[in-house]
């Protein structure tokens, strides 16, 4: 037992270290939520305020999704790791070592969602400039609730990444399946008074509870709160559950 | 070779692999000793990865039975693991990470004593001439380099068995000649053994025990020397004028047959070249152009078991299967 926790240890070390190491991942998958945040949010917040209502409105309203957004990419990559690691040979001297296949498949969504953590509470910190109110007691339930997401995205990764041989698949995967993901999670806009059709299908998705909570913990406001806090925690711990067996069961079957 | 003997650190028991379409292992048995090196020597696509990802447990066996240091190789995963130590085909360490790093990380997988782990990780980087590097990126290292870290890495935590996968392929002459006087080297410092794979007949010399794979099938296991005694003595290739007639007169004086090789030569063998030579070209009835005699090779072997020689595969159609089968290659 200890042996298999040494080996957790181990793959997520090995993750935390490349990231660290890895300045232009770091220094890139900032710049993309900056960009969202100030660019494209102020533009559409200022094309609002046409209507009479308040620019800084929107920004609030976005500023949860965006965290959520940073969290989404970070820990779905990160998963994706593994096809680059059996690609580049890596993972074959994970595999040839004498840890079991769940151990890796723990160390692989510990390492994901401690990266993913981290890069979302970079873009928390942004909350100042957007003159939002964060406490203590909001940033360390923040960070509880990026944690969870960040766990329910790279355990999905960890499902398709045993799936997938090669690293053109991903490409495909990001579009048809990420960015939809982003779109119809109540990011960008409020997600109870649009179409029937897309309020149905965000409700499959688990990004959706995930913003939703952390929106209800940042801005505190009602009226945009779509679900109970316990209800986006069940929903986000049984994702994970789930997709963590899928995933440690899909692992150890394939060769 | 099917009796239990206690020497054999590893016996493999006819062993098949089928793949959907393709049998690339089919039946084959063998055990290797204690200490010995053990070549498995063939072909691009004979079978010989196939056959180390079934031993060091990375693929599952469709039938037959392996052991190693009496572990059964389906059912005691983790103990197996324990006891080798793997150099793969295609690099397998961390280019992020420094040499020290990678090797710490293995270290840590394989359990290896904290207070242990980092004089043994300078005593094989010592070995393989890593040390003055051993704080850089894996990514600013050579091909060499790399092997050279693989094989270090490969025996930090004291393997019984050391499994090298065509350990020299991609690297240049120079750089082979390194690989391989690491491994005699490491062969006279530690009682280990080694199981080696490659398709450079020259370079499985320094096997104790070579065993020759070809289609899936073991076709010929003995020692180097052994193996080309077979062969009956000097080879002697010759270029003539007339190679019917000469066939027909080189016939009528040898025991074995000559037969014709590449570039329009005729070929064949004989015990003693230097007695042979000076008799045969004075009785010659056709014009001798060239004649070489030299001593008999590996590939010679292999040659004279298949009627094909080693180097010169045409890729079949099967055979491009089979280098699909062994997944991509780095660039």
């Amino acid at each position: 037992m200890k042996r298999e926790l040494i080996g957790v240890y181990t793959i997520w070390l090995r993750d935390i270290k490349r990231y660290f190491r890895d300045k232009p991942r770091i220094i890139g998958s900032f710049a993309q939520p900056v960009l969202f945040l100030f660019i494209l949010g102020t533009g559409i917040a200022s094309s609002l305020s046409f209507g009479g209502g308040n620019s800084g409105d929107y920004l609030n309203f976005m500023f949860p999704g965006i965290i959520g957004m940073t969290v989404l990419f970070t820990s779905f990559f990160s998963a994706m790791s593994i096809v680059w690691d059996r690609e580049f040979g890596f993972l074959r001297e994970v595999l040839v070592a004498p840890i079991s296949r769940t151990s890796i498949v723990a160390g692989k969504i510990l390492g994901g969602s401690t990266i993913a953590m981290f890069q979302g509470a970079i873009i928390l910190l942004f909350a100042p400039l957007l003159k939002i109110p964060i406490t203590f007691t909001v940033f360390f339930k923040v960070i509880g609730i990026m944690f969870l997401i960040a766990m329910t995205i790279t355990t999905l990764g960890i499902v398709l990444a045993s799936k997938i041989k090669s690293m053109q698949a991903f490409q495909v995967i990001t579009n048809f399946l990420l960015m939809p993901m982003f779109f119809l999670s109540g990011a960008l806009f409020p997600l109870n008074n649009t179409v029937r059709w897309m309020s149905v299908i965000s409700k499959a998705n688990p990004l959706s509870y995930g913003i939703d909570a952390m929106r209800t913990i940042i801005l505190g406001n009602p009226a945009l709160q779509l679900y109970p806090i316990w209800l986006d925690i069940v929903v986000l711990v049984s994702v994970t559950v789930v997709m963590s067996i899928l995933g440690a069961v899909l692992f150890s079957k394939q060769e | 070779m099917n009796d239990v003997n206690k020497d054999d650190i590893i016996e493999v028991k006819s062993l098949v692999k089928q793949f959907k379409k393709l049998k690339a292992i089919d039946d084959i048995t063998f055990s290797v000793k204690e200490d010995e090196i053990f070549g498995f020597l063939g072909p691009n696509g004979a079978g010989k990865t196939t056959t180390i990802n079934i031993i060091c447990t990375l693929l599952s066996k469709t039938s037959g039975e392996v052991t190693l240091c009496g572990h059964d190789v389906s059912r005691e995963r983790n103990k197996i693991r324990n006891c080798i130590g793997m150099v793969f085909q295609d690099p397998s360490v961390d280019d992020r990470l420094t040499a020290l790093e990678n090797l710490y990380f293995h270290g840590l997988l394989y359990n290896v004593p904290r207070k242990a782990l980092k004089e043994r990780s300078e005593e094989v980087l010592e070995m393989v001439n890593l040390t003055d590097r051993k704080n850089s990126l894996v990514s600013t290292y050579s091909g060499g380099m790399k092997r050279r870290l693989e094989i270090a890495r490969g025996l930090l935590h004291y393997p019984r068995i050391l499994f090298l996968d065509e350990p020299t392929l991609g690297l240049d002459p120079q750089t082979r000649n390194k690989i391989w006087d690491y491994i005699i080297k490491l062969k006279k410092s530690k009682k280990i053994t080694i199981f080696l794979t490659s398709h450079y007949m020259e370079e499985t010399e320094i096997c104790d025990r070579i065993a020759i794979i070809d289609r899936g099938k073991i076709i010929a296991l003995d020692t180097p020397d052994n193996l080309k005694k077979t062969i009956g003595g000097d080879i002697i290739t010759i270029l003539s004028e007339d190679n019917i007639k000469l066939k027909g007169y080189i016939n009528g004086i040898i025991d074995s047959e000559a037969y014709d090789a590449k570039e329009g030569k005729v070929r064949f063998e004989v015990k003693d070249s230097a007695s042979f030579i000076p008799k045969f070209i004075k009785n010659s009835p056709v014009k001798i152009l060239s004649i070489s005699a030299r001593k008999p090779t590996l590939n010679d072997v292999f040659l004279d078991l298949t009627g094909r020689e080693i180097r010169e595969e045409n890729a079949t159609v099967k055979d491009n299967l089979r280098m699909r089968m062994r997944g991509r290659m780095r660039h």
